[in-house]
């Protein structure tokens, strides 16, 4: 089927990728382990689709489509929560530099 | 006693000026957050003799307000009054204002524009302020019947122990949950907004309140 061929291409792409971020270091080990076993369970889940069923029936989903959907909408959720928290700590790290310097601004002023 | 007033101002030349000169009758000094304005704010406000503090970017009136706040802390205020930019409040008030804190009767002093029958306040506005106190109501526990009045006067001890984290317009609400939280004595005065189409259109709109319980949903959310 084309679609398991497309994305055996992507992942053969992006596995290269990250064996290249850790040639250069850019990632550890540990991460590149982590990455290889993720992908690898991707490429084997889209080369034979059915084998997910038998995940997916021993968590009381019917099929492993379905439970990949759900999981991806779970990780997506949890990703945009993550994104937010760190958006708001970032706003408000922004407005503590532009207060401190508004403040020293003042400061120096003051002591002309 | 050495009272500071604190105007967060953005993009307000066309009042500034003229309500630096009313509130400086009233209060010692008066410090001026120019929250990152791309017209003649600062120039204006220096030129009426008020202190400029300057943002380099918008990052909201809660945030200027802080950052005002901070300033008159470490300048040996001892009442800090928040004033609006944009004219809708009356100067003359402040006296009223500040009277109970000079008194040692409350730590923070909140102005309501619907405690007296003085304000003409739009219907449709009404409506949203209205929503405004109750979502209020829900949020911080405390009824307060004008949450979104920038008109107010702390002690030093309110001022110091109030940390407004919300950038944004939230930071109303928030300053009341904090009331409630530290347990601060607090009283409400009615004060007079005059609603120009300047002020109106400059004000807060309905639109805005998404964004308002949007900020303090995520504030709950994060903490």
């Amino acid at each position: 089927m084309i679609i398991q061929l497309l994305l055996i291409i992507f992942i053969c792409y992006v596995v290269s990728r990250t064996i290249l971020r850790f040639k250069k270091g850019d990632i550890s080990s540990q991460e590149l382990f982590i990455w290889l076993l993720f992908w690898g369970i991707v490429a084997g889940a889209s080369l034979f689709p059915q084998k997910t069923d038998v995940v997916a029936q021993f968590l009381g989903v019917s099929r492993g489509a379905d439970l990949l959907v759900y999981l991806s909408i779970i990780v997506l959720f949890f990703i945009v929560f993550k994104i937010i928290v760190k958006l708001e700590k970032i706003d408000h790290d922004i407005t503590r530099l532009v207060r401190n310097q508004a403040l020293d601004k003042v400061k120096e002023r003051d002591n002309q | 006693m050495k009272v500071l007033a604190v105007i967060p101002a953005y993009n307000e030349q066309t009042t500034i000026g003229s309500v630096i000169s009313e509130v400086k009758k009233y209060v010692d000094d008066v410090v001026v957050v120019n929250d990152g304005s791309a017209d003649q704010t600062q120039t204006l406000a220096e030129a009426a003799g008020a202190l400029v503090i300057s943002h380099a970017i918008n990052r909201g009136q809660g945030a200027a307000l802080q950052t005002g706040i901070s300033y008159a802390l470490s300048h040996q205020a001892e009442v800090i009054v928040t004033f609006d930019a944009d004219g809708q409040h009356q100067a003359s008030e402040i006296p009223l204002l500040i009277e109970p804190i000079k008194n040692g009767e409350v730590e923070i002093v909140l102005g309501s524009r619907f405690l007296n029958k003085k304000s003409e306040v739009p219907v449709f506005k009404k409506i949203v302020l209205l929503l405004a106190v109750w979502f209020s109501k829900l949020y911080t526990g405390l009824k307060i019947s004008d949450v979104h009045n920038g008109f107010r006067a702390l002690s030093v001890v309110a001022a110091q122990k109030i940390k407004i984290k919300q950038d944004g317009m939230a930071h109303a609400s928030e300053i009341i949950e904090q009331v409630r939280i530290l347990g601060l004595k607090y009283r409400e005065m009615p004060v007079t907004i005059t609603y120009t189409d300047y002020s109106k259109q400059k004000g807060q709109k309905l639109t805005n309140s998404f964004r308002i319980i949007l900020d303090l949903i995520l504030a709950r959310l994060s903490r």
